[in-house]
């Protein structure tokens, strides 16, 4: 039953995806658009949130539930891989109007097409995990 | 009602967001959904294709049930919440949409020009659906994360790389919406 609380969050997280719109492809092609403010709202205070949250965090040095020191990864420093990467993912996420938590949200609102994406995503991911060692990054 | 069940608020939703990430801080966790993809191919059988994939899924379980949470979140939020007036666009949008020969939205989430079933069907259809997944699966283990983990997680966390990355996804998502979608409709 340790998981039953992460499946709560998901839970959460693919209501609010679903009826913020997030999860819908008219919505992602109207913020390529620049046409309205809704998914920048979201993302912006999405990020507002994580920085007070993670600020306060670190400065009361709260404790996670099983009272471990909280401590967040750095990202690794690079550039090319997060400029190239980064761009075949965009080209993706603005064709089939998805990113990877959408894709799960899809499946559950009933939009079974979806699941042609995933296959992509995991042929993709896949291909990835072969090929890592021998492209830059 | 019609708070519940319309269009949420970008605040209210941007909020929940936040929350959702912090919450899982607090459980020890990283969000993070596109490492899902990983674990997936895993559980598939790559295995021992590539050290990659030569790791123990079971650390990992966590985020399958946050995974299958998403799921029924998004089966509860259609069926239990689900609004008349959604997905309001821009009326300039649904113009452009009109002129690229793509349905509107009339209460529906995602097009029928991309997603039904008859459109899946077709040999065009198929490849804009496996090839954008291709690309999404490609590119956000080598660019080291997606939204979730870039654009909410390491922007949070004021991390240089994941401002990098989300300009990148910026830059294919501009591509794709202004060169190849009016090129593939």
């Amino acid at each position: 039953m340790k998981l039953l609380r992460f499946v709560l969050v998901g839970f959460i997280f693919g209501v609010v995806l679903t009826k913020s719109e997030a999860i819908s492809w008219y919505r992602i092609y109207e913020m390529f658009q620049f046409q309205s403010f809704h998914m920048y709202g979201i993302i912006f205070t999405a990020i507002v949130t994580g920085v007070v949250g993670i600020r306060i965090f670190k400065k009361k040095e709260i404790k996670d539930y099983k009272g471990l020191p909280i401590e967040i990864l750095d990202k690794e420093k690079a550039r090319f891989r997060y400029i190239v990467g980064g761009i075949m993912f965009g080209v993706g996420w603005g064709i089939v109007g998805c990113c990877p938590g959408p894709i799960f949200v899809l499946l559950g609102t009933g939009v079974a097409t979806i699941a042609v994406v995933l296959v992509g995503a995991l042929i993709g991911n896949y291909i990835y995990g072969i090929f890592k060692d021998k492209i830059p990054h | 009602m019609e708070i519940l069940y319309g269009t949420w608020h970008w605040s209210i939703s941007g909020f929940l967001i936040g929350v959702t990430m912090l919450l899982l801080i607090y459980f020890g966790k990283t969000f993070g959904m596109s490492s899902n993809l990983r674990t997936l191919c895993t559980i598939l059988g790559a295995k021992n294709r590539s050290n990659y994939f030569n790791f123990d899924w079971r650390e990992q379980k966590w985020n399958l049930a946050v995974v299958l949470g998403a799921i029924l979140g998004g089966y509860f939020a259609t069926h239990f919440l689900n609004g008349t007036d959604i997905v309001q666009l821009n009326p300039k949008t649904l113009q452009q949409l009109h002129a690229l020969h793509i349905d509107l939205p009339n209460g529906k989430m995602v097009p029928d020009a991309i997603f039904s079933l008859d459109a899946m069907l077709t040999l065009k259809g198929f490849l804009i659906l496996l090839l954008g997944g291709f690309l999404i699966g490609f590119g956000t283990p080598y660019a080291g994360g997606c939204t979730s983990g870039h654009a909410i997680t390491g922007l949070s966390n004021l991390q240089l790389p994941s401002l990098i990355a989300v300009i990148g996804f910026f830059i294919g998502g501009l591509i794709a919406s202004y060169f190849l979608i009016p090129l593939i409709f």
